[in-house]
C-alpha cells in the first residue's frame, strides 16, 4: 500500500517538477549572465498555452508524426517513474533496472529521430542523423557504467544500488569517480546541453535536438517539450541516486521520512541544476565533429572504470 | 586496510583523480588548459603526499608535499604560463591530430599496466596492486604524451605527468627511503627540460643563445 502511494506521489512530483527544473536552470543561467531571466514557472505557462493549441501537421507527415510524441513521452514518463526520488520501494521498484531505463530512453530517442525524418525536411533529417551518431557513443558508455555498478553491487536495480551505496560499505572507489565523469558527459549529450548542443538556440547549423522538432507545433510541441524536461529530470535524478545516495526514505517508512527524503532530493537536484547552469555559462559549445571525440572519451573512461573495478574486486 | 577504510579510500581516490587528470591532459589541445590541468595534478599529488604522511606518520612526506605544491602546483605552472604568453595565439593550440587514437592508446596502456602489475605483485594486497597499477599508468601516459605531442610545452606536460606517477608510486609505499631526494631529483630533471625549452624559444627568436639580446626588451642596456 505504501509502495503504491509513494509511486503515485513520485509520478505527480516528476510531472510537476520537470518543467519547473527547466525554468530554474534557465533562470539560473540568465542570472549568471547578468540578465533578469524569465520566471521559473515560464516553461509551465508555455506548456499550458501550447496544450490548448491545435497541432499543424506538414503535408508529407504520416502517422509517425502523430504517434511519436505520445510514444516518446510515455517511454520517458515510465523511465521517470522508475528512478527513485524521495523513497525507495515504490510499487514499480522491482522493475527499476538501469538497463530498462536506458532502453526506455533509447526508445524515446528513436521516436524523436523518426519524428525528425517524418516530415521530410532536411533539417529534421540532419538533426536525427546527428542524434544517432552521438548515441553510438553515448549508449555504450551508459551500458559500461551500468556494468561497473553491477560488478560493484551485484545488481542493476536502482533500489539495490542505492541501498548498497548508502551503506557506506563500498567506500570511495576510483571506478565510481570515472563512472561519474562518464555518466555526466553522457547526460549532457542525451539532454542536448551545452558542449554538445545549445538548448537556447535555433541556429540551424549547430542544433541537434531542436532540429528534429522544427515541424512540431501545438499540442505535439507541448508533449515534446515535456518529454525533454522529463528526460533532464530523469538524468539528474539518476546522477543523484547513483552518486549522492543518502537521505532517501527506506521502503515502508512513514510520511516523516518521505518529507525528509523529499527535502534532500530537492536540495540534490537544485545542486545539480546549479552545477549545470554554471557549467553551461562557463564553456562554449563544441563543433559537431568534435562531439564523437568527447563522447568517445566518455566511453573510454567508462571502460577504464570497468577495468579498474575488475582489478579491485579481484576478478581479473 | 580494506574498502570502507577511510585512510585507504582517500589515497585511492586521490590516485584516481590524478589518473583522470592525465586523461584530461591527453585530451586537451589548448596549451593554457594543459598548464592548468598540470597545476591541478601537482596539487592533487601534494594532497596525496600530505595524506600519506598523515596516515603513515611519516613527517618527511610533508616536505615532499610542500615541494610538490610549491614547485608543481604553483611555480612551474606560472612559469609555463609566461612561456605560453610569448607564443602567438595561433600557436597556443596543438594542431588537431589523432586525439581519439591517443585516447585509445592511453586506455590500452592502462590495461597494459594492470596486466603487468598483477602478476608482478602476486601475493600483495589487492588494493596495493591497484594503486601501483594507477601509478604505472601515470608514467606510461606521460610517456605516451611525450611521444604523440608535437609542441615542446605539451611534451613538458608529459614529462611532468611521468614524474608525478613516479612520486605517487613512491609515497604509497610505507617506509620508502630517500623519498625527498627522489622527488627533488625528479623536479630538477623537469626544470632542466623547461630550461632547455626556454633556450630553444630564445634560439628561435634571436638565432642566438646570447641572453644579452634580451636586455633591450627589459629596458636595460643599449
Amino acid at each position: 500500500m505504501g509502495g503504491f502511494l509513494t509511486q503515485l506521489l513520485h509520478v505527480a512530483l516528476m510531472l510537476a517538477a520537470a518543467p519547473l527544473l527547466v525554468g530554474v536552470v534557465r533562470w539560473l543561467k540568465s542570472r549568471l549572465l547578468g540578465r533578469r531571466g524569465a520566471h521559473p514557472m515560464q516553461p509551465w505557462r508555455d506548456l499550458l498555452k501550447l496544450l490548448r493549441k491545435r497541432p499543424v501537421l506538414a503535408d508529407g507527415a504520416s502517422l509517425i508524426s502523430r504517434a511519436a510524441p505520445y510514444l516518446a513521452l510515455g517511454a520517458t514518463l515510465l523511465a521517470a517513474a522508475l528512478v527513485p526520488s524521495f523513497a525507495f520501494g515504490m510499487a514499480l521498484a522491482p522493475m527499476a533496472d538501469l538497463l530498462l531505463i536506458g532502453g526506455l530512453l533509447a526508445l524515446a530517442r528513436v521516436a524523436l529521430a523518426l519524428n525528425g525524418h517524418d516530415a521530410g525536411t532536411p533539417f529534421g533529417g540532419l538533426g536525427a542523423a546527428r542524434e544517432m551518431t552521438f548515441a553510438v557513443f553515448a549508449e555504450p558508455a551508459l551500458l559500461v557504467c551500468v556494468m561497473v555498478f553491477a560488478v560493484l553491487i551485484g545488481s542493476t536495480n536502482l533500489n539495490a544500488i542505492g541501498h548498497g551505496l548508502a551503506d557506506g560499505q563500498m567506500g570511495w572507489r576510483v571506478s565510481l569517480l570515472f563512472a561519474l565523469v562518464a555518466l555526466t558527459a553522457v547526460a549532457l549529450a542525451e539532454n542536448a546541453r551545452v558542449p554538445v548542443d545549445n538548448p537556447a538556440t535555433h541556429l540551424e547549423l549547430t542544433m541537434v535536438h531542436e532540429a528534429m522538432l522544427l515541424e512540431a507545433s501545438g499540442r505535439h510541441l507541448a508533449l515534446w517539450e515535456m518529454q525533454a524536461a522529463l528526460k533532464l529530470l530523469v538524468w539528474l535524478g539518476l546522477l543523484a541516486a547513483l552518486f549522492l545516495p543518502f537521505g532517501t526514505a527506506a521502503p515502508g517508512s512513514g510520511p516523516f521520512a518521505w518529507v525528509l527524503g523529499l527535502l534532500l532530493w530537492v536540495a540534490k537536484i537544485g545542486l545539480l541544476a546549479l552545477a549545470l547552469a554554471v557549467f553551461e555559462s562557463a564553456i562554449a559549445k563544441m563543433r559537431v565533429l568534435r562531439v564523437p571525440e568527447f563522447l568517445g572519451a566518455a566511453l573510454m573512461l567508462a571502460l577504464l572504470a570497468a577495468a579498474l573495478i575488475f582489478v579491485s574486486t579481484g576478478l581479473a | 586496510m580494506g574498502f570502507g577504510d577511510t585512510s585507504y579510500d582517500v589515497a585511492h581516490v586521490l590516485g584516481g583523480a590524478m589518473l583522470l587528470i592525465s586523461f584530461v591532459l591527453l585530451y586537451q589541445r589548448r596549451i593554457f588548459s594543459l598548464v592548468n590541468a598540470l597545476a591541478l595534478q601537482g596539487m592533487v599529488l601534494a594532497l596525496a603526499a600530505l595524506w600519506q604522511g598523515y596516515v603513515q606518520g611519516a613527517p618527511q612526506l610533508y616536505l615532499t608535499a610542500l615541494i610538490a605544491f610549491t614547485a608543481k602546483g604553483v611555480l612551474i605552472p606560472i612559469y609555463l604560463r609566461r612561456l605560453v604568453l610569448q607564443l602567438p595565439p595561433a600557436r597556443r593550440a596543438e594542431p588537431a591530430s589523432g586525439i581519439g587514437a591517443s585516447m585509445i592508446a592511453g586506455f590500452l596502456l592502462v590495461g597494459l599496466s594492470i596486466l603487468v602489475v598483477l602478476p608482478a605483485t602476486a601475493g600483495a594486497r589487492v588494493l596495493a596492486r591497484e594503486d601501483l597499477a594507477i601509478a604505472l599508468s601515470l608514467v606510461l601516459l606521460g610517456l605516451l604524451m611525450m611521444v604523440t605531442r608535437r609542441t615542446a610545452l605539451a611534451q613538458i606536460a608529459g614529462l611532468m605527468t611521468l614524474e608525478n606517477g613516479l612520486v605517487l608510486a613512491a609515497i604509497g609505499v610505507a617506509g620508502m627511503p630517500l623519498m625527498i631526494e627522489l622527488s627533488t631529483a625528479g623536479l630538477v630533471l623537469v626544470i632542466a627540460v623547461i630550461a632547455g625549452v626556454f633556450v630553444r624559444v630564445l634560439h628561435e627568436r634571436f638565432d642566438s643563445l646570447d641572453t644579452s639580446l634580451l636586455d633591450p626588451h627589459r629596458g636595460e642596456g643599449p
